[in-house]
């Protein structure tokens, strides 16, 4: 379980987040929503270190990460995988490589080992004979694939996702999405999501905290999310006169 | 961001970047990486450089010292050696390098960072400042002294043929000369010179692509920052190497 505790941020003048709180729960998909500049990835880049909240805590299983110091963190980190937006594949190494590094860095598995988990997780994500291609020779969609085997590779208790389903189309986004709910209950980790994507929220949605303006808007699960009526998160979910008016058929 | 806070970040970047490694072996690994890339990759165009460098010192300063006529031509020899040692050979092929290498590193860097790549390492707990800049800066300063006195050799032979070629002096002149007052002290000059160039080489375009943050065009100024300030930087410290070192071990 990640819980964050009254998180806030700014940038020189601007308050990105203003005093979020929210509990991530474990076994779950927990996804982050909201508009663009909402928060969600200042917040998601807050709980795992990358960028330092001014005020707040954030805490794995009960353990303060705000307040570890640089060795504690990365013993932390080390219990962390995360998705990138863009895949942050190392362009210089291959799929293999790619993913055998974090074994490499942080293991003492010899070679024989270190291939058959290689391997293991490439099965995993549906990528096996891809281990010579470089990130370059790759789809967005492979790249992703590849992005999740590497996050697990050490077998995380945590795994972040950001914006998983970007520059993807809706189907393989559907394919990604299914892939990260099948290994949050398989390794039973406390997963969490920022995404826009709806099709997400209504696939994987176990729990949704949605953002606006640097605060916590709405929480809830992802049947709750559709009998919202009004306000800034049905302005979300129904972004489109089209959907509005298939609500309003849907309803009659 | 200020000049002051830039000169801080660089120094607190140095001292990570020395850090003790996670995994010495992939450290080792990584920085045997990056002497292939700064080594191999360079060598093409250190060699004619070089090469004709030297080439046309012999045949200026030739030019120059027959027109005069009081100048025996074997000391060319010296001449050539000397300048090679002390100036050409260290301070323009650390200025290759800078443009060349130090472009290269920047652009790197920069385009990891942007990726998100650099965040992928935080975020597995590497120490990326050890795990990125130290192999780069280590491995220049293994590598770049090894390229210069690659350089004065092929200049040596450069001014040679030149010189020969342009009949100038014969080839007995020549060895003549590069044999005359050789002093010991002008080889540690040089190398100074190339440690200090091969730190610099490396560890500015580091820096600046390390802190790259915005889209492709900042990492392209970045890269052209990392070549214009290295370039300078060089040059000052080439300077006060000379200054202070020329005439204190002769």
């Amino acid at each position: 379980m990640i819980e964050i505790r009254n998180i806030t941020k700014s940038f020189g003048e601007q308050s990105v987040l203003k005093g979020i709180s929210a509990t991530f729960m474990e076994g779950k998909c927990n996804l982050i929503i909201g508009k663009s500049g909402s928060g969600k990835t200042v917040t998601l880049k807050a709980m795992v270190g990358l960028v330092e909240p001014d005020e707040g805590d954030v805490l794995y299983d009960g353990r303060s990460f705000t307040k570890m110091n640089f060795k504690e963190r990365k013993m932390i980190r080390r219990e962390i995988g995360m998705l990138f937006q863009g895949g942050a594949l190392f362009d210089s190494l291959t799929v293999e490589e790619n993913i055998r590094f974090p074994l490499d860095m942080f293991t003492t598995m010899n070679p024989e080992e270190k291939l058959d988990q290689v391997n293991f997780c490439l099965k995993r994500v549906n990528m096996i004979n891809t281990n010579r291609k470089y990130p370059g020779e790759l789809s967005g969609g492979m790249k992703k694939r590849v992005g999740i085997a590497r996050a697990i590779v050490l077998n995380p208790k945590y795994l972040f996702c950001d914006e998983p389903n970007s520059g993807l189309d809706p189907k393989t986004s559907l394919v990604i999405d299914a892939l990260i709910k099948e290994i949050t209950l398989e390794y039973q980790m406390t997963t969490v999501i920022n995404t826009h994507d709806m099709n997400s929220v209504m696939g994987i949605g176990d729990h949704v905290v949605f953002l606006h303006e640097g605060l916590k808007y709405w929480e809830g699960n992802r049947d709750e999310i559709m009998q919202i009526t009004d306000g800034e998160l049905f302005d979300f979910i129904f972004a489109s006169d089209f959907l509005k008016d298939l609500r309003r058929r849907a309803k009659m | 961001m200020s000049f002051l806070e830039e000169i801080g970040g660089y120094l607190i970047m140095i001292r990570h970047a020395f850090s003790k490694p996670e995994k010495a072996a992939m450290y080792s690994k990584e920085t045997f990486r990056q002497m292939a890339d700064i080594g191999v990759g360079s060598l093409p165009i250190i060699a004619i450089i070089s090469t004709f460098i030297g080439a046309v010192t012999a045949v200026q300063f030739s030019y120059q010292l027959k027109s005069i006529g009081l100048v025996p031509m074997w000391w060319m020899g010296s001449i050539v050696r000397k300048g090679l040692i002390l100036e050409l050979a260290p301070t323009i092929t650390a200025l290759l390098l800078a443009g060349k290498v130090g472009s290269n590193i920047a652009t790197e860097l920069g385009s990891m960072r942007i990726s998100e790549q650099i965040d992928a390492y935080e975020i597995m707990g590497v120490n990326t400042r050890s795990y990125l800049v130290g192999p780069k800066i280590l491995a220049s300063i293994v590598v770049v002294p090894m390229l210069i006195v690659l350089a004065v050799a092929l200049g040596i032979i450069g001014g040679w043929a030149g010189g020969v070629l342009g009949h100038f002096f014969t080839t007995a002149e020549y060895v003549r000369g590069l044999q005359d007052d050789m002093k010991n002290w002008d080889v540690v000059v040089m190398f100074i010179k190339c440690v200090c160039f091969a730190f610099i080489i490396a560890s500015v375009p580091c820096y600046k692509g390390y802190t790259v943050s915005g889209g492709a065009l900042e990492i392209g100024r970045a890269s052209t920052q990392a070549v214009v300030y290295s370039s300078i930087i060089l040059i000052i410290v080439n300077f006060f190497i000379a200054f202070f070192l020329l005439d204190s071990g002769g």
